[in-house]
């Protein structure tokens, strides 16, 4: 591009652009963030809640309809991949990129095989009739309709934020590619790992909510 | 800045920050900016393009109800207008007005930084604004047409209802997230760029007030943000949480509506009283009385006003036990509202009190939210509210409270910023003949639905008993003054914008940091980042003196 030729512009031209580094700021920021996504789901635990104080029975029915073992192993590959992503932010502050990478990808492939879990679990049920207004739930009990109607809803809204906190593991890697995230500039990369705990977090709460209370 | 020295009206060398040649031009260099600055002009665009369109509907809604029966429209006319109005004032307007246009504008300013903490967020909640904007008009002419459920979306009626209601519900959510992002944003910022010497309790009121403010929109705003997504699945999969078929509770459906939408209330009238807090201590010469307290009640506000949904349920069939408690709840409320009406006005005693159109706007404001705080006293009591409920009291409080609140306050902070903002005067006159122009039209509107509401009429009805039809058409009226009042105000701003005659950098004599740099302000909001050694109303010394105490 060419330079504009008066002076006068050429002092105009903004030269600070408005933005910071302030690893702390954006640290909070993410956090402030993080309070947002435990209120959203917070809406549905209330939900849950309620209507596990109604229908106590018709709960207890249902939940006994899920598989604990895949459950478990869901849990324990999640939480494996919370380790891992911490492992990532300690290497790359050591500046050994290779062994971040190698621990991104686990934790990526930790977040598939959860999904891929939770879709055989989800075409299991969906084979059973069990999907909202599906054939096996016109025989059910008020209870178990409304248990799984809040299944389904936060396990989904739980698989979509694995798949955004995916995406965001995703481009945090391209940018520790590109060198735009550093050893000393690790901040967008602890950021993408507290979002991942927070996927891995609300987990911890919705597999004994959902699987282990009969 | 600081140690008394102060801005040269006129004298500033710098370019302001609309004539900066930045990396973008024309249009692009809004579209694309990521300067507070800018962002806060954009949202301004947009909020008052949705003020005057909501406007517009509420006028065809009084002409309906000028004479008994059907006057101008059908029934399901009216319905659709009526959630219309309602959902584009709150959501579009009310929620968004003073925080995302004045907040951006000025907080970093007030607190001494260049920008907001995270500036490319901020141009991402606009984007989201303009996104939920566009998605709510194009639900207006998709699917089933417009939606009729009333602002509140209540379920079983929601879930039934052929017209349009997830595209507007969506709409609201995308919304939603825009004031999530905004809250975050602010919250960071004052945490982290306040300039050297600004501490907490040194901070401009109006600060204070976006912060509690803040805390609100991040803490409450998730809450609607699930139970629409869940109104959409229920209308989409029949999940029957909120379906009574299907063995869901509507009454969930209402607790988790107000968990928010109470709050909502709070984030929509705390900044106006931000701003009230500015204005009063700048015209009446005086530093504030009770800065501590006034600050403190922002938060005990947003504190307390979580804890008071359930008053808007009393009829609903909620537990005495519930009830009682929500009740007592409720009054808690009007203890901060009340520290701080009481220091606005211990404040004004004994001050040099100079009558100009914001201080005029901000007078009118004291006058009417006294009004509607005291009529929500008389419907957060028990045995009153169930006389009052879902009739024209209600409609009347909440106009008193949210237009006379937030609407009126959004006036005198446009009254008292346009010099800053655009660099122009407006005609004082004339600002000050609306002003009274748009109390007369004000109360003529809506004092007569007092009386309406309490003598039986419901709200949301398109058709009314012949007795109402005096009050009614007082009340009409009345639409037609504020309407005028109103229209000749932005008239006049336009006006003021166009030819006005150009303002000093200290036209009101202000003592906060905004009022210490060029008007408007340059690119960089400071040359170098001022240091505060005093608080912000400091306007001990100015009797007989030239001096400025600035902050």
């Amino acid at each position: 591009m060419s330079k504009p030729t008066d002076t006068a512009s050429a002092s105009e031209e903004i030269h600070v652009v408005h933005i910071h580094r302030d690893d702390f700021g954006s640290k909070m920021g993410m956090w402030l963030f993080l309070f947002t996504e435990i209120l959203l789901f917070g809406g549905l635990f209330i939900l849950y809640a309620g209507y596990r104080f109604i229908h106590p029975d018709g709960f207890a029915a249902a939940a006994a309809e899920l598989d604990v073992l895949m459950g478990a192993i869901n849990t324990v590959v999640l939480l494996t991949s919370s380790l891992t992503v911490v492992l990532a932010i300690v290497a790359l502050q050591k500046n050994n990129k290779k062994l971040c990478f190698f621990f991104l990808w686990v934790t990526i492939a930790c977040g598939l095989l959860f999904l891929l879990n939770k879709y055989f679990e989800y075409s299991a049920k969906f084979h059973h009739g069990i999907y909202p207004k599906g054939p096996a739930l016109q025989d059910m009990s008020e209870g178990e309709v409304l248990y799984f109607g809040l299944y389904f809803v936060m396990t989904g809204l739980h698989g979509l934020h694995i798949i955004v906190g995916l995406a965001f593991i995703g481009v945090v890697m391209w940018q520790i590619k590109k060198d735009l995230i550093t050893s000393t500039n690790f901040q967008k990369l602890e950021n993408s790992g507290l979002y991942w705990h927070l996927v891995d977090i609300i987990w911890i709460f919705l597999f004994p909510l959902l699987y282990l209370i009969h | 800045m600081a140690n008394g020295t102060t801005a040269v009206p006129g004298q500033t060398a710098q370019i302001d920050f609309y004539n900066v040649k930045g990396k973008y031009k024309g249009i692009l260099s809004w579209l694309l900016t990521i300067d507070h600055k800018r962002i806060g002009l954009m949202y301004l665009v947009g909020v008052v393009f949705f003020f005057l369109t909501a406007m517009i509907l509420g006028v065809f809604m009084r002409l309906e109800m000028l004479s008994p029966g059907e006057t101008l429209m059908k029934p399901q006319t009216y319905n659709s207008l009526f959630t219309l109005h309602g959902v584009i004032m709150v959501f579009l307007f009310i929620i968004p007005s003073v925080p995302a246009v004045f907040g951006n504008f000025f907080l970093p300013i007030q607190i001494g930084a260049q920008d907001v903490q995270f500036p490319k967020l901020n141009l991402m909640s606009w984007y989201l604004y303009v996104i939920g904007a566009a998605l709510a008009i194009i639900s207006l002419f998709s699917g089933g047409g417009i939606m009729d459920t009333g602002w509140t979306f209540y379920v079983p009626y929601s879930l039934r209802t052929t017209t349009n209601v997830s595209l507007s519900v969506f709409a609201a959510f995308v919304l939603g997230f825009s004031t999530i992002l905004t809250g975050i944003n602010f919250i960071a910022t004052i945490h982290r760029l306040k300039c050297p010497g600004m501490t907490f309790f040194k901070m401009p009121l109006f600060c204070w007030a976006l912060y509690a403010t803040s805390w609100i929109q991040v803490l409450a705003t998730p809450v609607i943000g699930i139970t629409l997504i869940l109104i959409i699945l229920e209308r989409f999969f029949g999940i029957g949480v909120f379906d009574p078929t299907l063995g869901g509770d509507p009454l969930l459906y209402q607790h988790m509506f107000w968990i928010y939408s109470h709050p909502a209330v709070y984030i929509m009238i705390l900044p106006a009283m931000g701003v009230v807090s500015e204005i009063i201590p700048t015209f009446a010469k005086k530093p504030i009385f009770g800065y501590t307290p006034i600050a403190m009640s922002s938060l005990g506000i947003a504190l307390v006003g979580y804890l008071v949904w359930g008053h808007h349920m009393f009829s609903s069939g909620i537990s005495d036990t519930s009830r009682v408690i929500f009740s007592l709840l409720t009054f808690l409320v009007a203890l901060p509202s009340g520290i701080k009406v009481f220091n606005w006005v211990a404040t004004l005693y004994k001050g040099s009190i100079e009558m100009t159109a914001p201080m005029l706007f901000t007078m009118l404001f004291i006058f009417i939210f006294s009004i509607g705080g005291l009529t929500g006293l008389v419907l957060g009591a028990l045995n009153t509210d169930l006389h009052l409920t879902d009739t024209y009291f209600v409609v009347a409080h909440f106009h008193y409270v949210m237009f006379g609140g937030m609407g009126i306050i959004f006036f005198a902070s446009l009254h008292y910023w346009f010099p800053k903002m655009f660099g122009k005067m407006y005609n004082e006159k004339v600002a000050k003949v609306t002003a009274y122009w748009i109390a007369i039209g004000f109360n003529t509107l809506y004092f007569p639905m007092f009386i309406m509401g309490y003598n039986g009429m419901p709200r949301r009805y398109y058709d009314y008993l012949p007795e109402f039809q005096t009050y009614q058409v007082i009340s009409t009226i009345g639409s037609w003054i504020l309407v005028s009042g109103i229209l000749t105000m932005f008239f006049n701003l336009f006006m003021g914008l166009k030819n006005g005659k150009k303002a000093p950098d200290n036209p009101w004599g202000g003592t906060t940091l905004e009022w210490t740099i060029s008007s408007p302000p340059p690119m960089e909001n400071f040359e170098t980042i001022p240091t505060v050694t005093r608080g912000p109303y400091d306007h001990t010394y100015i009797h007989g003196k030239e001096e400025k105490l600035m902050q």
